[in-house]
């Protein structure tokens, strides 16, 4: 296994002091089964799966209960056995935020009955439509379709399986490296041959010895050659695709483009993991490794979490709360977000859950007004201007924040690290994309509406010319004697049949 | 001095001569003015501000007919935008007059018009009151709001003989 020397220096963000240590003391636990899983329809970036099951059906563990939306979607699977006992609406936490999906909520009965396993297919087209299906998508956080990555016509060279895990309390890429490397290989090389890459190199950060000397000796005992490793610097952002990219090829992936542009496609560790499960198993998409950390629980772990596991139980696998838990965080501290509660289930997005005391808080002094320091677009891996996209966002201007490149923000967080002010930008940016988009949406129907309109007006005026060519034709005929005649004849012949039908009833 | 003059007086006349052609050739239509206007109003056809539809409205607006602050969906944004392109005053935003039996529902983009296929009888006055033809069904028969076509104008509601028609969120 050879190694790829670096082409540049990751641009942007720093070093934050990990805290990786306090979950990676203790290997994977395992065998959580909470009483009620509340599993989401819309896990997975693209549209929401739809639900294909009913309220009382008895579904086994890895059954489809949604349907992939489209292409860009995928399946969602009961991750254990049992009954189907509501489908409604409630809060999912995705890549966006919490967001309302419809979910399936199954009491579980314990047993773990694994529905029959499918045979892993052998065409190219069936084994990707069969990946959509499995509801495989990437467990790095960003939750797109898997199947929609391998699809992909471009032309790929470089497959780079992302181990980096550049989030200072997120461990779950690292133990499942640790541990699992053969399986972790075995999918990297199988995702390889569908993409139709040439190599594979594995991306992991300086700071993880152990996973990287694992999936080295995996990689040998394979013996596949084309199996490159690469030590990225330890420093936040490094396992941001685009970063990941720039750093191992020196190629920039150009603004609104994804990896294939320049030639590669990136996979998280932790996805090559479900795939290597899926073919050699059968098995689908149904439970992932959860980094449930912070010094507000009491044993902080890496889980095998079944999807749809509610915080609350996962939090009481590990122990419970320890002390006052200032903030309980979805995702990394960096990346993520703060949930209202621990009522909301896990999701496929879920890589991490943290629980932090008032102390791992940053003090907060309110917003201030920005003093053009300038510190964060020295901060900014895509080299963003993050003070002018801030007046651009708060000015509503799209133009502006089209040409600032607002599309191309990662929403790393770095910049809100580095801002003295403790103006929230990235939160900023995330509902500036959000308007945007609303905005184009709104233009678009606006613009079919009038469109509609328009040949509605235009079939209306028609319509009119033809009825009143119809009345022009009828009153030339009754102003011609003809005509008259006709109708005089006609108006005689309706009353005389009248007067014989009130006859024949004896009136 | 006489050439001076003469040298200048030339420019001048060319210059005038230039201006004058321009402002008969190059000159902005009133057409291409109602374009405009009409491209910042929201476009989705709900009439509330008393005119048949967005264009027309707009054409009163470049007439000087009508005052700018009529039109609900397009907010307080719209005036504002409106007033900045044609130099005149703005104001706040008119109360949309009330229909009856129609208290409290918006016309919003955000929104798209349901039946409710139980109770309808198909009598056709929805879809004849559709500015976007979004309503399909044949007389006598159940009718259907086509949702990406729909604009949320509200513009169905008042002529359904049975209430059946209401406005729901629109899902992205």
């Amino acid at each position: 296994m050879l190694e790829r020397g670096l082409q540049r220096e990751l641009s942007g963000g720093f070093r934050i002091r990990a805290r990786k240590a306090i979950s990676t003391g203790t290997p994977i636990a395992r065998g959580l089964l909470p009483k009620r899983l509340v599993i989401p329809m819309a896990q997975q970036a693209g549209p929401a799966a739809v639900p294909v099951v009913e309220v009382g059906q008895r579904v086994r563990k890895g059954e489809p209960i949604g349907r992939p939306g489209d292409l860009r979607s995928a399946g969602v699977h009961a991750s254990a056995s049992g009954a189907v006992s509501a489908i409604r609406e409630g809060p999912a936490p995705t890549v966006n935020g919490l967001t309302a999906s419809l979910c399936v909520h199954l009491e579980t009965d314990g047993r773990d009955d694994p529905a029959p396993s499918g045979a892993w297919p052998g065409e190219r087209d069936a084994r990707i439509d069969a990946i959509c299906n499995a509801g495989i998508v990437g467990l790095g956080g960003a939750v797109f379709s898997t199947a929609e990555k391998l699809r992909g016509d471009a032309g790929c060279e470089l497959l780079i399986l992302n181990g980096a895990e550049c989030e200072p309390y997120i461990s779950c890429d690292d133990m499942l490296m640790r541990e699992h490397p053969l399986e972790v290989v075995r999918g990297a090389l199988a995702m390889m041959d569908l993409a139709g890459a040439e190599s594979t190199v594995f991306a992991v950060e300086r700071d993880k010895p152990d996973a990287l000397r694992a999936v080295r000796e995996a990689a040998a005992q394979i013996g596949d050659t084309r199996i490159e490793f690469a030590r990225v610097p330890t420093a936040y952002p490094a396992g941001g695709e685009r970063q990941l990219v720039e750093v191992l090829t020196g190629r920039e992936v150009p603004s609104g483009g994804y990896p294939p542009a320049a030639g590669c496609i990136c996979q998280n560790v932790g996805t090559a993991f479900a795939l290597d499960r899926f073919i050699r198993r059968g098995e689908p998409l149904t439970s992932r490794i959860v980094t449930v950390t912070g010094s507000g629980v009491a044993n902080a772990a890496n889980v095998e979490a079944p999807i749809g596991t509610p915080i609350r139980d996962l939090i009481e696998f590990c122990g419970g709360y320890r002390g006052e838990v200032a903030r309980l965080i979805f995702g990394g501290n960096m990346m993520g977000y703060a949930l209202p509660g621990d009522d909301v289930p896990i999701t496929k997005a879920g890589n991490c859950i943290v629980a932090a005391h008032s102390d791992e808080v940053r003090e907060s002094f309110g917003e201030w007004p920005c003093i053009r320091c300038g510190d964060c677009a020295e901060v900014c891996p895509p080299r963003l201007l993050p003070q002018e996209l801030l007046r651009a966002a708060t000015a509503r201007d799209f133009d502006r924040l089209d040409a600032l490149g607002l599309n191309d923000c990662i929403e790393c967080g770095c910049c809100d690290v580095a801002c003295p002010s403790q103006i929230p930008l990235t939160e900023r940016f995330r509902q500036a994309k959000q308007v945007r988009a609303a905005a184009l949406r709104r233009a678009a129907i606006a613009e079919l509406a009038d469109r509609r309109h328009r040949r509605k007006l235009a079939r209306l005026a028609a319509q009119t010319e033809d009825a009143g060519r119809q009345q022009d034709h009828l009153i030339a005929a009754i102003g011609s004697g003809d005509g008259r005649a006709a109708i005089e004849a006609a108006v005689a012949r309706a009353s005389r049949r009248r007067g014989e039908s009130e006859t024949a009833q004896g009136l | 001095m006489i050439t001076g003059t003469l040298v200048l007086s030339g420019i001048a006349l060319a210059l005038a001569i230039g201006l004058v052609l321009c402002s008969r050739y190059m000159a902005r239509s009133e057409d291409s003015v109602v374009d405009e206007v009409e491209r910042m109003l929201p476009r989705i056809q709900c009439a509330q501000c008393g005119y048949p539809g967005c264009r027309p409205y707009a054409a009163a607006i470049v007439a000087d007919a009508a005052p700018l602050n009529l039109c609900p969906p397009g907010g307080e944004t719209t005036v504002r935008r409106l007033a900045k392109f044609l130099g005149r005053d703005s104001a706040r935003l008119e109360k949309p007059v009330e229909v009856a039996g129609l208290a409290g529902v918006q016309a919003s983009l955000d929104a798209v018009a349901v039946i409710d296929e139980e109770l309808c009888i198909g009598c056709n006055l929805c879809a004849r009151a559709c500015p976007v033809d979004a309503i399909v069904g044949v007389q006598q028969m159940m009718h259907t709001v086509i949702s990406e076509h729909c604009t949320g104008c509200t513009l169905c509601l008042p002529p359904c003989p049975v209430d059946c028609i209401s406005l729901t969120p629109r899902h992205a």
